[in-house]
């Protein structure tokens, strides 16, 4: 337990000094590492914790980027959008979750799948407020530097993945976190024993979707130009999932461990096969749950 | 005494299927009840319809004063209702300890912490399962799964606990354990309902007997009478049982 805490306050540290010395490259790739840290997290309160497959989490990060970039649109200022952008993506997944946690197994992934496709539609045609297809403009910050901007986002993806990881740890130890784990095992036997099942799934879709949607706004400001096929790529609902299974469901640092591996995957191999790299990567992945199915976390735990 | 449970014409249909017809039952504070009927008399619906699992489609139930007709099981559980599955239901992956920390804190209201838990290990000490409390559930035989059940039901502090033959798949030693554990609950004054197939449980435990064919209740008396009533030789207990008892 001490042990753990200093690996994650040295870690924390490191994070910290990472812009202090390294090129732009790998700031940014810093950046991407803790946004995709955020949507792993993000996925492993449904996904982990109470075992329900969700593919939603493109449309919790679209919708938080357009809410951000619509709100900025309006004049508010970067940090209110932000926040904004989070509060839009909780009452969505609230209202949503009523909605699909009804729903079991593949239907609700089926189900979950289909929201971020819906949505992005719904941008495309609502011109006069999103721009629609030719996407939308965001202010940029005002700067010293390109090098300093670059920093400030940095430091912003990694106020967002602390304030995620704090979630996580306060539901881990808390009545909700040990209410999902009995859903996740058995969910009517669950419901028998005074779980009250909805209201606890829907508490973990919207932290599934809360600090998704603050992302989504960060990554917008970060990038100054969002367009609908960016935010809501399906691949935003894939990768956490990969991700988490990578580093081991339900657990406290698997989705991180998962995140780091992943995009040095992602990097490496985009490197070196750049024409094939969306198959050596798919093939990476069914190896990695074919042989290590409960992640790399149970590696460990089974060796011990 | 006062009455607990009051069933009236609570039915429950599935599509053409009366599983549950017109059934009239009021349990009292503290009496020990034994449920029994041929398979498929709808033993277990009735118990799905107590506890909000199957609710009546037609009729009401009553616990404690208060109309549940309706409610989940989830808000069974709350209120007082606590049950055994025919099929033991652990969380298999949780810890038996764990496992009976989640009746404790959900249904019998104990906020998350030590305290829970003290209060679960103490069942567990009851039901004597307290050496294998850090074991994880599947890991359990079906005897201790058993009794793993009733430590959960206790620990969800019940006023009412459905037992659904808790005694199924034991061997004779196991039986004798479990019956002792079952009156040592009810000494407690915990009300039991239960659904039994074995005659020497039934008889042994309970103070009152009903019975179920067909979805409706054909009898209702203490153990001897109903041994005795044609209706219920005639149903359930076949001929060369009652000869065998007189």
């Amino acid at each position: 337990m001490k042990c753990g805490v200093l690996v994650g306050l040295l870690g924390l540290a490191s994070l910290c000094a990472l812009p202090l010395g390294v090129e732009a490259y790998w700031l940014r790739l810093g950046t991407t590492m803790l946004m995709y840290g955020v949507l792993a997290m993000s996925w492993n309160f449904i996904g982990g914790m109470a075992g329900y497959p969700s593919f939603a989490s493109a449309a919790f990060f679209g919708l938080g980027a357009y809410a951000g970039a619509v709100a900025q649109k309006f004049g508010l200022s970067m940090f209110l959008a932000w926040g904004l952008a989070g509060a839009s993506a909780a009452l969505f997944a609230a209202a949503l979750g009523f909605a699909l946690l009804r729903l079991r197994g593949h239907y609700f992934a089926i189900a979950s799948l289909v929201v971020a496709e819906v949505l992005r539609e719904v941008v495309n045609s609502a011109t006069n407020l999103t721009g629609g297809g030719m996407g939308l403009n965001l202010p940029v910050p005002q700067m010293a530097s390109i090098a300093d901007q670059a920093r400030f986002f940095y430091y912003a993806m990694l106020g967002v993945a602390a304030l995620t990881f704090g979630a996580v740890l306060i539901t881990q130890r808390s009545r909700l976190g040990f209410g999902l784990r009995c859903i996740q095992q058995n969910e009517s036997a669950a419901d028998m024993l005074g779980v009250n099942t909805t209201l606890y799934k829907v508490n973990a879709f919207i932290l599934s979707g809360v600090f998704v949607g603050i992302a989504g706004a960060v990554y917008a400001s970060w990038v100054h130009y969002i367009e609908p096929p960016d935010v809501f790529d399906v691949l935003y609902s894939i990768k956490p999932i990969v991700m988490v299974l990578l580093g081991g469901a339900g657990t406290l640092y698997g989705p991180l461990i998962g995140a780091v591996l992943f995009l040095s995957l992602e990097e490496l191999v985009w490197r070196n096969y750049i024409s094939v790299h969306t198959g050596v990567l798919g093939l990476l992945i069914v190896l990695l749950v074919l042989f290590l199915p409960k992640g790399i976390l149970a590696f460990r735990l089974r060796r011990a | 005494m006062t009455t607990l449970l009051q069933l009236s014409g609570a039915s429950r249909h599935f599509g053409g299927l009366k599983a549950v017809s017109r059934v009239d039952l009021s349990v009292d504070r503290g009496e020990v009840i034994g449920l029994i009927g041929p398979n498929g008399a709808g033993k277990t619906t009735l118990v799905n319809v107590i506890t909000g699992v199957h609710p009546a489609t037609a009729g009401t139930v009553r616990f404690a004063g208060e109309d549940v007709t309706r409610q989940s099981p989830w808000q069974a559980a709350r209120r007082g209702i606590a049950r055994t599955f025919q099929i033991v239901q652990p969380f298999p992956e949780m810890t038996v300890l764990e496992n009976v920390t989640a009746g404790a804190l959900f249904a019998g209201g104990m906020a998350y912490g030590e305290h829970a838990r003290a209060a679960a290990l103490e069942h567990l000490r009851f039901v004597g399962l307290a050496d294998v409390a850090g074991k994880r559930a599947a890991a359990l035989t079906i005897a201790m799964r058993k009794r793993l059940e009733l430590a959960k039901g206790l620990a969800m502090n019940p006023k009412l606990l459905l037992l659904d033959e808790v005694n199924a798949g034991l061997n004779s030693t196991e039986i004798d354990q479990a019956l002792a554990l079952i009156r040592a609950i009810a000494a407690r004054g915990v009300t039991i309902l239960i659904i039994e197939h074995l005659m020497k449980v039934v008889l042994n435990l309970c103070s009152r007997i009903v019975v179920l064919h067909h979805g409706k209740l054909i009898a209702s008396g203490d153990p001897q009478s109903i041994v005795r009533d044609p209706r219920v030789v005639q149903a359930y207990l076949g001929r060369r049982y009652a000869d065998a008892h007189h």
